[in-house]
């Protein structure tokens, strides 16, 4: 309010001034924000196109208006309940896996004292920065059914007979776990870590003083001062639960038709819509259907978030 | 003395646990190089394994020899990653800064302009109508470039707050008193300052383009001369699938088949895919550990 007011109270040569100085700063921001318009806000009123019978050639503005009858299509189908479960089911072990192995590694990663640690973070890092189509391949050398290691080697050892495993899908929950965790690891413990180091090594000392053993240190000091960053991140997670990573349930599983009830997500069921089905409202209206659950879900973890720690919040 | 056993006993522990993962790590990279330089007659017998029977460094002479599309489609990777991460890295510092500024009048209105992309977003089908009917940048260069790649809300926030809390103002104010106008503040107060968080977010956006798979997978539908490696790699695993589902046509399979490279060159290809990023690791790592870290909780 008070800045209103000051600026209100500008004289005609200090708002002169001001503008001299904010044009080349608007300059600056010019190419970002024309390139947030074409690639993030003029699609946006193309949700429309959920509630309309979508012609290629009169356009999405152009074609004729459905109302709901494409979400009373997509919902009277089984793929809105597989997809949605697949994607909510998938992230929430997602989130509980992964935080547990995070924290372990973050904690152990703390303790250690040797140099070598440097180089164990380094390592189980580097599965981040790698692309999905190359953990497909990563995967496909394990689990090809004629090539694979999994079965050339380990099954063959047990006596045990090769299996089609990109055909099974009552696998495939357990893979995708794996692989997200694999993949993620590094990343998310670096976050732990970076919390654990910012803790007073005082505690330790007097509790160690005190006779405290290790494993009395960490439940009592190391994971209690960890709380407000897990609580944080997961609630984080919570509000990108309607979201699924693309590559992992695409590509790692080849597309295989045999898995898609184990690996079809909301993302991978809009893109198979429009580009490989062609059915384009439909995959629209999936689309629209995750946009907008997916923001109520942001914002809720996001007040919540607010409500716990107001500095942790993304507004 | 009681504490000094326990003291031994966790870290022995600590280095079992780390040492099965760090394995779990790295166990897959190093059967995907091995398979790569062995034989392939061996690797067609016994399948992909740790131990190779005999080495063969066919695979890698096929790819760099035969004039095929592998070469080419490295350097429309390298070409696209630097081109892109030159582009994204000039708006996103540029922007970041320009919202960085107190006195900007309308920077909140511009703040959440960004921000707002993080909450909601139009979905794949709208984006992809508006850059194929609106921009036509189906099967030209600018659909690797272009789509969701360049610029991201968070970059920009993280831009933002380092120029806040990493550029003094009192320097700037300095640098405009010797008559320097906002550009030149810019280029030669506030840029020089910003260096580590410029190659933190290059990090971030390199990566990004190198890795990028989806936007060629989804734009290039004829210009298969466009294909970025990651493309490359996955037409080929695809074929392969392919031809496996729908092998009651046989003698197509068979033709298909002659056509695709042999199983140790596939995964040669894999390697080649994922060398630069190998090679740069052990540089970039400390910068990208300290750009998760600054992302932190917001990431």
């Amino acid at each position: 309010m008070a800045k209103a007011h000051y600026k209100k109270k500008m004289s005609p040569a200090q708002r002169k001034s001001l503008m001299k100085r904010s044009i080349p700063i608007y300059i600056m921001a010019l190419p970002g924000l024309i390139y947030l318009f074409i690639n993030n806000y003029m699609p946006m009123p193309g949700i429309v196109l959920a509630f309309k019978n979508y012609k290629a050639k009169d356009g999405i503005y152009g074609s004729k208006w459905a109302g709901f009858k494409n979400f009373r299509y997509l919902f009277s189908t089984q793929d809105a309940f597989v997809i949605t479960r697949n994607t909510i089911c998938y992230n929430l072990v997602f989130i509980v896996v992964n935080t547990f192995f995070a924290v372990m590694v973050a904690i152990i990663l703390s303790e250690l004292v040797a140099k070598i640690k440097k180089f164990y973070q380094s390592v189980i890092l580097l599965p981040y920065l790698l692309s999905a189509v190359i953990i497909s391949y990563l995967v496909f050398a394990f689990l090809s059914a004629e090539n694979g290691f999994v079965n050339n080697t380990i099954l063959k050892a047990f006596g045990v007979n090769p299996i089609s495993w990109y055909q099974e899908k009552k696998y495939w929950p357990f893979i995708l776990v794996f692989v997200n965790l694999w993949k993620g690891i590094g990343y998310n413990c670096i976050i732990y870590l970076s919390t654990i180091i910012g803790i007073d090594r005082g505690y330790y000392e007097a509790a160690s003083i005190d006779g405290a053993t290790k494993w009395q240190q960490i439940s009592k000091i190391t994971l209690p001062l960890l709380r407000p960053t897990i609580i944080m991140l997961t609630l984080m997670a919570v509000g990108r639960i309607f979201y699924s990573d693309f590559g992992l349930f695409y590509q790692v599983p080849q597309n295989s038709g045999a898995l898609f009830p184990v690996t079809n997500t909301i993302d991978t069921y809009v893109y198979r819509g429009l580009l490989e089905l062609g059915d384009i409202t439909m995959s629209a209206a999936a689309g629209v259907y995750q946009s907008l659950v997916g923001f109520v879900l942001v914002l809720v973890a996001n007040l919540t978030v607010r409500k716990l720690d107001p500095d942790s919040a993304l507004f | 003395m009681h504490n000094i056993g326990q003291e031994k006993r966790f870290q022995i522990f600590g280095h079992i646990v780390m040492v099965i993962i760090t394995l779990c790590a790295i166990l897959p990279l190093l059967l995907l190089l091995i398979s790569s330089i062995t034989d392939n007659d061996v690797l067609i017998r016994n399948g992909y394994s740790f131990i190779p029977e005999k080495i063969s460094f066919y695979a890698y002479e096929y790819i760099f020899t035969s004039g095929n599309s592998v070469v080419h489609a490295y350097m429309i990777s390298i070409m696209l990653t630097i081109i892109g991460t030159l582009l994204g890295l000039t708006i996103t510092t540029l922007m970041g800064y320009a919202l960085s500024k107190p006195f900007l009048p309308g920077r909140n209105v511009l703040t959440f302009i960004v921000f707002f992309t993080m909450l909601f977003n139009g979905g794949l089908v709208p984006t992809y109508i508006n850059y194929s009917n609106v921009f036509n940048i189906k099967n030209t260069f600018f659909a690797l470039l272009v789509p969701s790649l360049m610029m991201n809300a968070f970059n920009v926030l993280m831009m933002k707050s380092y120029f806040v809390t990493g550029v003094p103002d009192a320097l700037l104010e300095a640098a405009y008193i010797d008559g320097a106008t906002e550009f030149r503040a810019f280029f030669s107060v506030a840029l020089p300052l910003a260096k580590p968080i410029v190659a933190t977010i290059g990090l971030f956006i390199g990566i990004g383009y190198w890795n990028d798979w989806m936007n060629g997978y989804i734009y290039l539908t004829k210009r298969t001369d466009l294909y970025s490696i990651q493309n490359l790699l996955n037409r080929m695993i695809q074929n392969i699938q392919f031809l496996m589902q729908n092998s009651s046509t046989i003698s197509n399979a068979n033709q298909g088949l002659a056509s695709i490279p042999s199983v140790s060159v596939r995964m040669a290809m894999a390697v080649v895919g994922v060398l630069p990023i190998i090679i740069v690791y052990p540089f970039i790592q400390n910068n990208f550990v300290k750009g998760i870290t600054l992302g932190g909780v917001k990431g």
